[in-house]
């Protein structure tokens, strides 16, 4: 087959290409130049691309470069500021997978005569005995990549390639060390590709909307405290949000509203809920009702659930932590991810 | 590469002749001494400096004292830029390539806007100008749209609206096409490239006229008259020495070869691919350039098609990663973003063949058509 392997000049996807290199498929590596802005690494900087055109070259394969910036900006940063800006926990790495990885650069794959896009990804594309495609979890389970993938569906699960899915990071490292790939020993990228540590959430955002401050007050509405940016704010967090230092009960933020400049915080039964309501839900095959396993976050554990599909909610069979409005809720069967959405914004709790 | 490669982006550089190697070669050989040194090996580099520096010269209308050999195009035009920064504020237009912009900005200086055809706005440059302005920048050539732009007239509304300017033109694209001794006569400073004419990369130089107010980028031993200190590239000035001097024997010649050419190859394409808009004004333009647009495609992909097929063209400016970054100079003249993101910049040569048109306009129509299909 002919496949495009998406290089970030990681340690991971250098291997991937590796290996399908060694498949005897026909492999070109390409690095999408995502953010003209400052980045320390990640998908961006033009060291990781010097990195991703090394690895091509020792591996004897093609390299290019593709810049989709305008494509990120508008579909993963600018949403990402916006998200923030009404009080939501957005996750970027879905976005960019969704829009960038999986959308764009599959596309511009298949118009350039490419049979498949491959990635550095820790998770697996399974066939089930019906034909059908599956994003299932990677053998590394602390590495473990399904979660920011369950937007595949299966026109593009049927063009994309994982071939990391059955190895640990271990496994990754020893054979581009067998390999002499020059990335062999770098690091694992960290956090937000476009924020540098330096600025981090906060320098970011700060150029980019202007903070509210707001009071923090407890479920009865009485005021204990005060944040300098709202939008900083996220459900669950338990430092930094200011209140009384005092009392004996731990605080969570169990809500937060930026038009009324106001986090709303709790003891940690206050931030329990029955139920958790999506919305842009995706499927990877056919819409899934009844019961699932429901994960929250990139290395949460699943737990089981009944998804209704009415409503789009996920009725937690345990109580459960309050979903930040903004983070993905991905639904699976056993290690396969069946679909997937976001949680939508619920009314502050009386 | 399964087919021959058919090279269409001379405006990002060309092949060195082969006499300019042969001529080179023996001062990367045996004819190593330092031109700043006292013995007869250091005499003999000293002797090829001098005599490439007069050939030069012939070629570029000036003193054989005026020239300062630099590493290259970028760092004649800084040197230009910050020289002239450093007694007032420096003026260029917004076409210019970014060897003269970024330090324009970096200085604080005034950006001059161009007309849709592609050619500074002359009313708009004499607005700018004032008795403060110690520097104007604006290209003989265009490195995108290759739009030739009117260099006497901005000499002149400068001489009478800013006294104290010194006047700089980047003829780097120019040179293989026009003939820059006559065009620019007026102007003070002058940068070229060997490397767009048949030399190798690695070597320029900064015309800087008798009498011109100058300050130095680079200090050091004081070579070139304390005018770029360093060691000279002596192989590198010989081979760009002996490039100026037959492209100036062969030029026009070579235009008027090429300009059949491109004009086959910009018609063939405005005739046979729909939604195709060629940018500038083709009679401005140097010989080798053909710059097209074409709607709802996206250039990487193009040039991706391309060259699979043995054609290697370019699209707007090439940043450090190799990415291909919106033009700001489709931005100045007038061309909205969707539509420069379908730009494809065909730059043709000396060594541009009849054949290499045909393979062209068989390739490119199909490509356009597949992208716009398949999108991208």
């Amino acid at each position: 087959m002919k496949v495009l392997v998406a290089m970030s000049g990681g340690v991971d996807s250098s291997v991937a290409a590796a290996l399908l290199r060694d498949e005897g498929h026909e492999v070109v590596g390409v690095t999408m130049k995502l953010w003209g802005g400052e980045s320390d690494t990640g998908c961006c900087s033009v060291s990781d691309v010097d990195d991703a055109r090394r690895v091509a070259r020792a591996l004897g394969i093609e390299h290019h470069v593709f810049n989709f910036g305008d494509r990120f900006t508008t579909d993963v940063v600018e949403p990402y500021v916006d998200a923030h800006a009404t009080g939501l926990t957005p996750n970027p790495c879905i976005e960019c997978n969704r829009h960038l990885k999986f959308d764009k650069l599959l596309r511009r794959a298949r118009a350039l005569g490419f049979d498949a896009v491959a990635t550095g990804h820790h998770a697996r594309v399974v066939t089930r005995a019906d034909g059908t495609l599956r994003v299932a979890r990677g053998a590394d389970a602390r590495k473990d990549q399904s979660y920011v993938l369950y937007m595949l569906e299966q026109r593009q699960l049927e063009q994309t390639i994982l071939p990391l899915g059955a190895m640990t990071k271990d496994d990754v490292r020893a054979i581009a060390a067998r390999l002499g790939l020059p990335t062999a020993t770098k690091a694992d990228s960290q956090d937000v590709c476009f924020i540098t540590s330096s600025a981090g959430r906060e320098g970011f955002l700060g150029r980019r909307l202007s903070f509210t401050p707001g009071r923090v007050v407890d479920q009865h509405g009485a005021v204990v405290g005060a944040v300098d940016a709202v939008e900083l704010v996220t459900i669950g967090q338990r430092r930094g949000i200011g209140g009384n230092g005092g009392t004996a009960t731990a605080r969570y933020v169990v809500d937060v509203d930026v038009p009324r400049a106001t986090v709303t915080v709790g003891d940690e039964r206050a931030l329990l809920v029955d139920h958790t309501t999506l919305r842009d839900v995706t499927w990877t095959h056919r819409p899934v009702e009844g019961d699932v396993r429901a994960q929250c976050s990139a290395h949460g554990a699943a737990v089981p659930a009944t998804f209704d599909a009415t409503s789009s909610t996920v009725v937690w069979h345990e109580p459960h932590r309050r979903v930040a409005p903004g983070q993905a809720v991905v639904l699976y069967d056993g290690d396969e991810v069946v679909g997937g959405g976001i949680t939508a914004r619920v009314l502050a709790p009386r | 590469m399964r087919q021959p490669v058919v090279y269409l982006d001379h405006a990002a550089s060309t092949p060195v002749r082969p006499e300019v190697v042969a001529a080179m070669v023996p001062y990367l050989t045996d004819a190593y001494g330092n031109p700043s040194g006292a013995h007869a090996m250091a005499r003999a580099a000293r002797t090829a400096v001098d005599d490439a520096r007069a050939t030069l010269a012939d070629a570029l209308g000036c003193g054989p004292g005026d020239i300062v050999f630099t590493s290259g195009g970028t760092e004649a035009d800084n040197t230009a830029v910050f020289s002239g920064a450093a007694r007032g504020t420096v003026v260029a237009s917004a076409i210019e390539h970014h060897a003269v912009l970024e330090p324009v900005h970096h200085c604080g200086g005034r950006v001059v806007p161009v007309g849709n055809d592609g050619v500074v706005d002359l009313d708009a440059l004499a607005g700018a100008l004032d008795d403060d302005v110690a520097m104007v920048s604006v290209m003989l050539a265009n490195n995108e749209i290759g739009t030739i732009q009117p260099l006497a007239d901005v000499v002149a509304v400068t001489r009478e609206r800013a006294p104290h300017a010194v006047v700089h033109t980047d003829a780097v694209q120019a040179f293989p096409w026009v003939d820059v001794a006559a065009l620019a006569a007026t102007a003070d400073l002058v940068s070229i490239s060997a490397h767009k004419f048949g030399g190798p990369k690695g070597v320029g130089a900064l015309v800087v006229r008798e009498g011109v107010p100058f300050t130095p980028r680079q200090i050091g031993g004081g070579q070139e008259r304390e005018r770029r200190s360093g060691t000279q590239n002596v192989a590198g000035i010989v081979a760009m020495a002996e490039a100026a001097r037959a492209t100036v024997e062969d030029r026009k010649v070579v235009v008027d070869r090429v300009t059949p050419l491109r004009d086959r190859l910009a018609d063939g394409l405005l005739a046979t691919v729909p939604g195709t808009h060629e940018t500038g004004d083709r009679a401005r333009k140097v010989a080798g350039n053909c710059h097209v647009c074409f709607d709802g495609i996206e250039s990487e992909a193009l040039l991706y098609l391309l060259e699979q097929e043995g054609i290697m063209a370019s699209a707007a400016s090439s940043c450090a990663s190799g990415a291909q970054d919106p033009s700001h100079v489709l931005a100045a003249v007038g061309v909205d973003r969707a539509r420069a993101g379908g730009s494809l910049r065909l730059s043709l040569g000396a060594t541009t063949t009849d054949d290499d048109v045909d393979r062209a306009l068989a390739v490119i129509p199909a490509a356009v058509a597949r992208l716009r299909e398949l999108g991208s």
